[in-house]
């Protein structure tokens, strides 16, 4: 009985702290990956993997993927190989009976910055910077949502005091987050002559985590053609089917 | 039931010792079905064939799902990810959820509009109560098992219902999780019993067929069949129908499925469980949420928990509430035009229960459930009595013929 009291009661504490904090719906963009034909955009997944790989992988883990899943955004198998390699992966134990640490390998999970979540509340100022995985699907506008945190960032307005280690953001929820500004112009160096403007990255990048969300969403949308198609025809024979059927009825 | 001549020897042989062929030529066949079933008539059928749908993606699901805290929500992703076909088998079970229900509200509302519960087939209308029941928990178990922030906090928040019963309310809760939170223990028994209610379901669903083919389906006039003029074998008459239904269905759960998965979902579930963070507004799923604004509704926590279950144990006595004795909403003129304000009441209901108790909310809400309850326990008795109906047509092939006779 009380626990319902207290959780109708965090409810209503929690309802009143979300109204008052009133987040601004991030503007749509337009994504290469949207519509029913969608597909990722492999030039921009690949630059989007190096935001996150230079960046955001300092603090944000990516717990779901694995480096051998690297194949889908165009990588080779050596590409991936030596990917792995730079991550420093901890096994055993050996016959020794002892921990060891070794080389990363196509097969591992993507190496996560922090050990534990206190780990990294301590190493952050006491925020958790969340797992980067299902982001595109796990908020409220999805890409749009992740586009519009990476590129809100602006001085607060007038009578808008931010707390310490705070920084205002237009579309967070709350609009105080603790992650300072992440993306700077040319912060990342592109490789294929792209601008890194802060906009092209943040773009890059939830490309990037969006394909990281759902790896199969390309397979979905071209077996989904194909299946609407067959569906489509085949019911038109069925409604035949029935027409010839019903005709002595009528 | 004389036994057909069949042709195949073999066929014969079994069927002399087993009358399996004689039963589905009997129920499938030979069964009179009236002439003038509406599309509205495919959704009972179709209701079959998403249950089917639903436990054959089920057990693939369960081949590679495992019920632990700790492993649950990688499980699922697993499966979305490395599992061959894993995503499709789990949009196609998570969607199929959201379809079952769509086709059985509106199967449910067919039976209310042509006053299919009336006598002789009060029984089969219970039994389908008892399968909407039994698909409730089902579906609500089944959100629990991903163990996102959404089926940690559902669970709770809906296990926590049964606290407000008195005295024992709070052991029984206790009982229910096997533990003092939703945890382990909880999510284990919800896997068991996710898994074991469906086939319940077809248990009743079976009940639900002989009653059903007891006196054949009702029909869009609410007139009993007069003779074999009214009507046709079911085969191939009505599995040509509900089979291009079927076809304009699985085109929508297709659509759904390969292009807006997540469209009836919350964004929320696909954030690990947390007991220590709760969501800024814990949502049940959409098909709950009728119910859900009218738990709310009331102030009383006690009678909050009683009137939503009574929004659905009140249609266990509906053929005892409706007093007419004209079945089809088409001879009754003022009957058909409350059938489409309870439904519009439904939808508010539903709109009330996704929106944060708060403002205008709260007072729609009660008045939405206050109508709800009218409709049944006052309404449908008192218009019964003194609602005139429209002059009844002789047969069910005397409507059916006159437009040909017209043309001819």
């Amino acid at each position: 009985m009380r626990r319902l009291i207290s959780a109708v009661a965090l409810l209503l504490a929690f309802g009143t702290a979300a109204e008052a904090a009133e987040a601004v719906k991030p503007p749509k963009q337009h994504w290469s990956f949207s519509g029913i034909f969608g597909t990722f955009d492999r030039a921009s997944l690949q630059r989007g993997f190096q935001v996150y790989k230079e960046g955001c992988a300092a603090c944000h883990a990516v717990t779901q993927l694995s480096y051998r899943d690297l194949k889908g955004i165009g990588y080779q198998e050596d590409d991936i190989k030596a990917i792995a390699a730079q991550a420093k992966v901890m096994d055993g134990p050996n016959d020794a009976g002892e921990m060891f640490e070794r080389v990363g390998r196509p097969s591992d999970k993507f190496v996560r910055p922090f050990p534990n979540e206190n780990a990294a509340r301590a190493g952050n100022n006491g925020a958790f910077p969340p797992d980067l995985s299902m982001i595109a699907k796990a908020r409220v506008g999805g890409p749009d949502y992740v586009y519009g945190v990476l590129v809100g960032y602006v001085p607060p307005p007038a009578g808008v005091t931010v707390a310490d280690g705070m920084h205002f953001n237009t579309y967070f929820p709350g609009q105080q987050i603790a992650m300072p500004a992440p993306l700077n112009v040319d912060g990342v160096p592109y490789q294929d002559g792209t601008k890194a403007t802060v906009e092209q990255q943040a773009k890059d990048v939830t490309t990037f985590l969006t394909w990281a969300s759902e790896p199969t969403l390309e397979a979905r949308k071209q077996m989904g053609i194909k299946v609407l198609i067959f569906l489509i025809v085949f019911t038109g024979i069925l409604y035949a089917a029935k027409r010839k059927v019903w005709a002595s009825v009528h | 039931m004389a036994a057909p001549a069949f042709k195949n020897g073999l066929v014969r042989w079994i069927d002399h010792r087993l009358p399996v062929f004689s039963f589905l030529h009997h129920e499938l066949h030979e069964y009179p079905t009236p002439k003038n079933l509406s599309y509205w008539w495919n959704f009972g059928s179709l209701a079959g064939i998403v249950l089917v749908i639903m436990i054959a993606t089920g057990i693939f699901l369960a081949m590679h799902y495992t019920p632990h805290t700790l492993y649950a929500f990688d499980s699922v992703e697993r499966i979305m990810r490395d599992v061959n076909y894993g995503w499709l088998i789990r949009y196609i079970h998570m969607n199929g959820a959201s379809f079952f229900f769509i086709v059985v509200y509106i199967h449910i509302f067919r039976g209310m509009y042509y006053g299919s519960y009336k006598a002789p087939r009060e029984l089969l209308w219970i039994l389908g109560v008892v399968i909407l029941l039994l698909m409730m928990a089902t579906a609500f178990m089944g959100y629990v098992l991903p163990w996102g922030q959404m089926s940690f906090w559902g669970a709770t928040v809906i296990t926590n219902l049964f606290s407000a019963i008195p005295v024992v309310g709070d052991w029984i809760v206790t009982w229910l999780w096997g533990g003092f939170s939703v945890d382990n223990p909880t999510l284990n028994r919800f896997f068991s019993l996710h898994y074991l209610l469906p086939f319940l379901i077809v248990a009743v669903v079976m009940l639900h067929m002989v009653a059903l083919h007891r006196f054949g389906s009702g029909n869009p006039l609410g007139i009993d069949v007069k003779g074999p003029q009214d009507s046709i074998p079911f085969h191939p008459y009505y599995t040509a129908k509900d089979s291009f239904g079927l076809g304009v269905f699985l085109i929508l759960f297709a659509g759904v499925v390969f292009f807006a998965p997540n469209l009836f979902g919350e964004p929320d579930n696909y954030i690990p469980a947390n007991p220590m963070v709760t969501p800024p507004h814990i949502v049940p799923e959409w098909y709950f949420l009728p119910y859900y604004a009218i738990l709310r509704a009331i102030p009383n926590k006690l009678l909050g928990v009683i009137a939503m279950f009574a929004s659905i144990l009140v249609l266990f006595i509906l053929p005892w509430l409706d007093t007419a004795r004209v079945r089809s909403a088409k001879f009754r003129p003022t009957y058909r035009k409350f059938f489409w304000v309870l439904v519009i009441d439904c939808f508010v209901l539903g709109y009330v229960g996704a929106n944060p108790p708060e403002g205008w909310f709260v007072i729609t809400g009660q008045i939405a459930t206050a109508y709800y309850f009218f409709h049944f326990l006052i309404l449908l008795p008192v218009l019964g009595l003194i609602e005139r109906p429209l002059p009844l047509p002789q047969s069910i092939s005397a409507p059916v013929l006159k437009p040909a006779e017209g043309k001819a």
